[in-house]
């Protein structure tokens, strides 16, 4: 119980659509969304497999509590191998799809194979059929949307769907689903764009009831929504600030990742603060932040729905960006702002608008601009190499132009569409690209906040704030203080933040609850919920035991413990100004003392101790 | 004292809280498209409005029911349903200048707010007070107190 125990198996290379009975084993040892469906994926896939090939699978998965009444409980996951790390890609959203696929009566849809041409899914509660998708092909991700709504002429119809930037095979490519809601990273967006699978559109109208002990479960969410509104941050600062709350506060402490990481420290950081969106602007006195949204279930609304200033040279004659969207969240802020040395915010609003219209992950997007901007100083490109664009840190202008090509898939941006990895080693300077597995950092400079450090570079995602925010601890004091330029302790604190997160990340909950939740405040909704007794320790198993499957699936791709590592820029350049001037990234203190506690060899193997203790597939 | 459900749209952030609540009261089950209340997002404008029966004093529904199967609670107000006369013709919902009565293909019945009985769930569930049920009275006073206070007074005495 709290999963509707049906799955949905979708075959594109023959177009069949088939149900099958959720493996209830497996939802008991792995939970729901991240867990489970990387339960099935490494069944079904052999790892070696081409990420862009038809044998590798995407699934989109639902947790336990995903469509129930539980905060934030609306989130779905996509997971794949991802063709940017080669490693496995999970990628988390919220918005409305989530819920709207266990209200159709799905814990899971597994995609396989490839369609010979353009489809979209269509899913109507038990009905689902795959259909022709050649008139929505080239089409944007808001145009995509439109076009379904008016198909099926049914306003509650919930879209996911990839952009132009999957299309033309840009690596770090979202899908976006409810208009600005991404499952980001990784390129999963790129991998389902290569199954020329274009959209998945659900309508669920079942409901979403099997809960076990509906009555605590009604009284344990209901505490625990209080619980998050009496706190500072969930309660005030997200729904106030968003995100964005966090932009002053890192460049305060010297963790800010500055022009390509080069710098810890934006001079032009106040300017794309969360506070900034708030400040009535100079040509019609409104702000950028028109009000905050919640996801499905949110009683947090953090999201940001803003608008950009209608004379900025980025949209003076485009009354289509003229409307609210979804606005700058830290993160996107951070890697189209600061990495990149820019600081007008009107024109980092534009640039994001851009990542959901055509489905690109701001974070990869802005730091491979950083880094190919670092390539620009360095004369290692030219304007030749970018069609004329001065591509210099602090160009707005230079930033919005590469955006449009890179969205679209034209010029310029079908490099800047490989990364910043394969972009700085096409033009010879492997050195500058600040990436792990060849995946782009987000906003946390680890020389100033050592934990992220080791979150970095052992992520089972290449780097990524979201396997184990140490920032909570390091920064926040959340749920205790540690000291943020301190390794002492580190692996301890980041094995905890990571068992924990792949917990949160399969229950259908969302991990920004855990600035004031812990498990302690999730297991017992999960327990009131799901069929089974769910007390704290066995969530926190379930998520380690899901993290050292997830490694297994790496380490059986290819990688090994010498991808657990960081750019030599961390490792060997100090911090120059803030707290943290003369640190570098301390790994070796930290990464020998992480695999003994993980139980790994001392290069990072998974031994068969480990395998057995967590009854791991062999 | 009799209450009505008073929204603020100013205040809602497009939850859905409230239509979870909704279906689960009246259906058993978090289900927002059986939901009496509905959230409507204007996206281009960045707003969120939450909107239901405003239970009508003379109600159009009630006079065009054929079956008088839609009656008055005494108590709290409300214009309820009664499930074992409703044929499902669908007049209702038609009556209804602001479409707040809905069929329900699943029962064949017709669906409307009934303010839970003078509880309603949806006002429980709204996290950040968009929707409450107050003194029928006066749904205004707190837009009156709001502008009371922007009064100057002081300066108006000078």
């Amino acid at each position: 119980m709290g999963w509707t125990q049906k799955i949905l198996r979708v075959n594109l290379t023959d177009g069949s659509v088939k149900s099958e009975p959720l493996n209830r084993e497996w939802a008991h040892d792995y939970l729901g969304q991240r867990g489970l469906a990387t339960r099935y994926f490494v069944a079904e896939v052999d790892p070696g497999v081409d990420a862009l090939g038809p044998d590798n699978k995407m699934i989109m998965a639902t947790g336990p509590l995903t469509g129930t009444m539980a905060s934030t409980g609306g989130r779905y996951s996509v997971i794949c191998k991802s063709p940017l790390t080669g490693a496995i890609a999970c990628s988390n959203s919220g918005g409305f799809l989530g819920a709207e696929m266990k209200n159709a009566g799905w814990d899971m849809i597994i995609f396989e194979g490839r369609s010979p041409t353009p489809v979209y899914l269509y899913v109507e509660n038990d009905r689902a059929e795959l259909r022709p998708a050649d008139d929505l092909w080239g089409k944007s991700v808001w145009e995509t949307d439109e076009l379904l709504h008016k198909k099926h002429q049914d306003p509650q119809l919930r879209v996911a769907t990839v952009g132009r930037a999957a299309e033309a095979g840009c690596l770090y490519s979202a899908i976006i689903n409810d208009l600005h809601r991404a499952a980001g990273r990784s390129g999963v967006g790129t991998v389902m764009a290569s199954k020329n699978l274009k959209a998945v559109a659900i309508r669920g109208t079942r409901g979403v009831g099997n809960i076990k002990d509906p009555i605590r479960f009604m009284n344990v969410t209901r505490e625990q929504k209080k619980v998050l509104a009496d706190n500072a941050v969930t309660g005030q600062g997200l729904p106030t600030y968003g995100t964005q709350v966090l932009m002053n506060v890192i460049n305060e402490i010297g963790a800010l990742p500055t022009r390509n990481m080069r710098e810890v420290r934006f001079e032009g950081a106040g300017k794309v603060s969360a506070e900034a969106m708030h400040e009535p602007r100079h040509s019609d006195g409104k702000p950028n932040l028109t009000t905050n949204a919640g996801c499905f279930g949110c009683t947090i609304a953090c999201g940001r729905i803003s608008t950009i200033d209608r004379g900025h040279f980025s949209v003076a004659n485009k009354p289509e960006y003229w409307g609210n969207s979804g606005g700058l969240e830290y993160e996107a802020a951070w890697a189209l702002g600061p990495d990149t040395g820019v600081d007008d915010l009107d024109a980092l609003t534009y640039v994001n608008f851009l990542c959901n219209e055509d489905g690109m992950d701001p974070i990869s997007f802005g730091s491979t601009v950083a880094a190919a901007m670092e390539l620009f100083e360095e004369g290692a490109i030219t304007t030749e190499d970018t069609g004329g664009i001065e591509l210099r840190f602090g160009s707005a202008e230079a930033l919005v132009a590469v955006t449009e090509l890179t969205a679209r898939g034209e010029g310029f941006g079908k490099a800047l569409g490989l990364g910043s990895r394969r972009l700085c080693e096409k033009y010879g300077h492997p050195e500058l690209s600040m990436t792990v597995k060849s995946q782009e950092f987000p906003a946390y400079d680890p020389r100033g906040i050592q934990g992220m450090g080791l979150t970095y570079a052992t992520s089972n995602r290449g780097a990524c704030h979201l396997r184990s925010y140490t920032v909570s601890s390091e920064v926040l004091g959340i749920p205790v203080k540690t000291d943020p330029l301190e390794t002492d302790g580190k692996p301890e604190l980041v094995i905890a933040f990571q068992d924990a997160t792949a917990a949160v990340d399969s229950s259908g909950l969302c991990i920004f609850t855990t600035f004031a939740w812990s498990l302690e405040n999730i297991a017992p909704q999960i327990d009131a919920a799901c069929e089974g007794d769910w007390p704290v320790e066995r969530v926190a198993e379930v998520g380690a035991r899901i993290w050292q499957l997830e490694r297994d699936f790496n380490m059986k791709a290819g990688l090994t413990g010498a991808d657990d590592t960081l750019p030599g820029r961390l490792l060997k350049d100090a911090a120059n100004v803030g707290p943290a001037t003369g640190k570098v990234a301390g790994l070796d203190q930290m990464l020998p003392k992480y695999y003994e506690l993980r139980g790994w060899t001392a290069d990072g193997q998974l031994t068969d101790e480990v395998r057995s203790k967590f009854n791991l597939p062999a | 004292m009799q209450k009505s459900l008073h929204i603020d749209p100013g205040k809602c952030t497009g939850c859905l809280q409230c239509e979870m609540a909704c279906s689960y009261e009246n259906e058993g089950l978090f289900n927002p498209s059986k939901s009496r209340i509905k959230v409507f997002t204007f996206h281009e404008e960045g707003r969120f409005v939450p909107y239901t029966c405003t239970q009508c004093d003379d109600a159009w529904c009630m006079q065009a029911c054929p079956v008088d199967a839609i009656v008055l609670n005494a108590v709290t107000g409300s214009k309820d349903i009664v499930n074992d006369r409703c044929v499902g013709c669908k007049v209702c919902t038609i009556a209804c200048p602001f479409g707040t009565v809905n069929y329900n293909s699943t029962s064949g019945k017709v669906i409307k707010c009934d303010l839970c009985g003078g509880n309603p769930q949806c006002a429980e569930a709204c996290p950040t007070g968009a929707i409450t049920y107050i003194d029928a009275d006066a749904t205004g006073l707190d837009r009156m107190r709001q502008w009371a206070g922007k009064t100057d007074t002081q300066r108006a005495a000078a």
